[in-house]
């Protein structure tokens, strides 16, 4: 292999391996079992847990028929749709944060008449962390559907549709099986998004243990004050992304990979 | 059970305009170059395609025409593509029982019929499997299973044997045969390949620049074709010229004797292996004798297929032991002779 590739590579790995090593150097593993006991600890990885759940089924519910709109509709907004889809993605979260206050804050648009007519204030609660989440996670799952859907043989719908199964039958028993890896990678993506997001879960739902205060945030505040404890929250935080990344590796997109 | 269909479809550079009926139990073969527009035809007589003008009556219900285009999903056929096309996530049962279910059948009986036609199509107790388990005639076998089960009352194959390698071909050809003998619908196959049209059909229709050139029953296109797409495919010389006794003088030079009296724009056709060659001027006086030279040899099994060019344009099949005999090559100048009593001769 030539040089001018190699060495860029090499560098590249140890790029992106060596903080992680850091990391795991520096964690205090004698203290281990006691901070991750402390108060707090649990209560951020378990919200964690539950909202980046609930955002990626959320992002499932309305990202795969999104994106099965943009793959096989023939419309002319499709592009603008499209680019709309895409904007979270390059977005700085705290901004998608702002924006996501501006309208569903006590004073925003749609905010304000929730407030009038249900008594219902979305800011600063568990449901805000689940939005904001959704809203920076769901173009991952998104894009990523939408290529597996193109990807797809479109002649097996048309076979389906000779055998009598109307759009709605087909979408169910032949489309969405096909695309079960694309979905299942793209479910896997966008719940390690949420998992780790930061930016719009502060600045729209705030830093509140307990009720807002998910573990990028415990992690966040623990660093000013107690390094070790942000060090232990960060290990414990990685290992629970790579423990789902391999799990789900396994059940589905190794299996996807080999078909 | 019936198929009228009268249509026009406009795409791009794609011009069709096709008339086709099939009777109750009838195999039409609509037979024709790439790009003729065949597979645009069965698109549209399966729904998936509307048709820019036109009806499609089947059964005396009309699928297409009258403003309205019944969905596929709501009309009552088979299809089987040139690739099985079996849906990789059920298993092979599953896949033949899909049409019945989506009607409405329940999985049990579904399951029963299922595994009955796999049986006929002599998959038993391959229901189990998962497609990619199956070779690839096989799951065209699997995928034919798939298209009657619901005992459709049109059946439409698009190319559903070139996809199979030549020993695959034969077999699955031969079991084609005799499911189509015994389906009671109306089926139309679509092929590039004159072998399957002659051995399934009953009645070919030719399809060239998205019209129909020639039909008629296979033998007699497979005699008398009329264009030289047909002709080539055949394997006959196809030589068009006018009649004047028993002689016709071709348009492009030249004269073949004939046997029996022809008058008028004629075409003659001469099969290969009634060309016969020589390295000398042959004795005796046979009534066609043209000099010419091989201008291509390809080897066919035992024979050795000569394209000749000359006065007479001509296709000749040589045994290879002649061939290799005589010290026939590329280039050679040989004479050639047929019967007159051996060219087909029929009006244009």
């Amino acid at each position: 292999m030539p040089a001018p590739l190699l060495v860029p590579a090499a560098i590249g790995v140890l790029f992106l391996a060596l903080p992680l090593v850091g990391l795991l150097v520096r964690t205090p593993w004698s203290q281990l079992a006691t901070q991750l006991a402390a108060p707090g600890v649990g209560q951020a990885l378990r919200l964690s847990l539950v909202s980046a759940t609930l955002a990626t089924l959320l992002s499932l519910l309305l990202g795969v028929p999104l994106a099965w709109v943009l793959a096989r509709s023939r419309t002319r907004g499709r592009t603008v749709l499209r680019a709309l889809v895409t904007v979270p993605l390059v977005l700085p979260p705290v901004v998608g944060g702002v924006a996501l206050f501006l309208v569903l804050g006590r004073q925003g648009i749609v905010g304000s008449w929730l407030d009038d007519a249900f008594g219902i204030t979305i800011p600063f609660t568990t449901t805000a962390v689940v939005i904001a989440e959704t809203f920076v996670a769901m173009p991952f799952l998104v894009i990523s559907v939408e290529g597996a859907l193109r990807a797809a043989d479109a002649r097996f719908e048309d076979v389906a549709a000779t055998l009598g199964a109307g759009r709605w039958t087909t979408f169910r028993r032949v489309t969405l099986p096909l695309v079960a890896p694309g979905i299942a990678a793209g479910a896997v993506l966008c719940w390690a998004r949420a998992l780790g997001e930061f930016g719009a879960t502060i600045t729209f739902a705030g830093n509140f243990p307990g009720t807002t205060q998910t573990m990028p945030l415990a992690v966040y505040l623990a660093l000013q004050r107690d390094p070790d404890a942000a060090i232990v929250l960060s290990v414990l935080l990685l290992a629970v992304s790579l423990a789902t990344l391999l799990l789900l590796r396994d059940r589905w997109l190794g299996r996807g990979g080999a078909a | 059970m019936s198929l009228h269909a009268s249509i026009a479809v406009r795409r791009g550079t794609l011009d069709l305009e096709l008339d086709v009926e099939v009777a109750d139990g009838e195999v039409l073969a609509v037979l024709g170059p790439n790009g003729a527009g065949k597979s645009t035809l069965l698109r549209v007589l399966a729904g998936l395609l509307p048709p820019d003008a036109g009806s499609v009556v089947v059964d005396g219900a009309t699928w297409d025409g009258d403003g309205t285009s019944l969905p596929p999903h709501s009309r009552s056929l088979g299809m089987v593509f040139q690739d099985a096309l079996l849906f990789p996530h059920l298993s092979v049962a599953d896949n033949v029982a899909f049409g019945l279910r989506t009607r409405g059948a329940g999985r049990a009986p579904a399951r029963a019929v299922a595994a009955d036609w796999l049986a006929r199509v002599g998959l038993e107790g391959l229901g189990d499997r998962r497609p990619r388990e199956l070779s690839g005639g096989q799951a065209q076998r699997a995928a034919l299973a798939r298209a009657l089960v619901g005992e459709p009352a049109l059946l439409l194959l698009d190319e559903p044997l070139s996809a199979l390698d030549a020993r695959t071909r034969l077999a699955v050809r031969a079991e084609l045969r005799r499911h189509l003998a015994e389906f009671r619908g109306s089926t139309v196959l679509v092929t590039h390949d004159p072998v399957d049209a002659m051995a399934l059909a009953d009645r070919v229709v030719v399809v060239e620049d998205g019209r129909v050139v020639q039909a008629g029953p296979p033998q007699e296109i497979a005699r008398r074709p009329r264009t030289d797409y047909v002709a080539r495919l055949v394997g006959l010389a196809l030589l068009p010229g006018t009649g004047r006794g028993t002689r016709v003088h071709l348009d492009d030079g030249g004269a073949v004797a004939v046997a029996e009296e022809a008058s008028g724009p004629v075409f003659a056709a001469i099969r290969p292996e009634s060309v016969a060659l020589y390295v000398a001027r042959p004795e005796g006086s046979p009534r066609n004798v043209w000099r010419a030279t091989i201008a291509g040899a390809t080897p066919h099994g035992a024979t050795v297929r000569c394209d000749l060019t000359g006065e007479v344009p001509l296709v000749a099949d040589v045994t290879a032991t002649a061939f290799a005999e005589l010290g026939l090559a590329v280039g050679a100048e040989v004479w050639a002779t047929v019967k007159a009593s051996e060219v087909a001769v029929y009006s244009r």
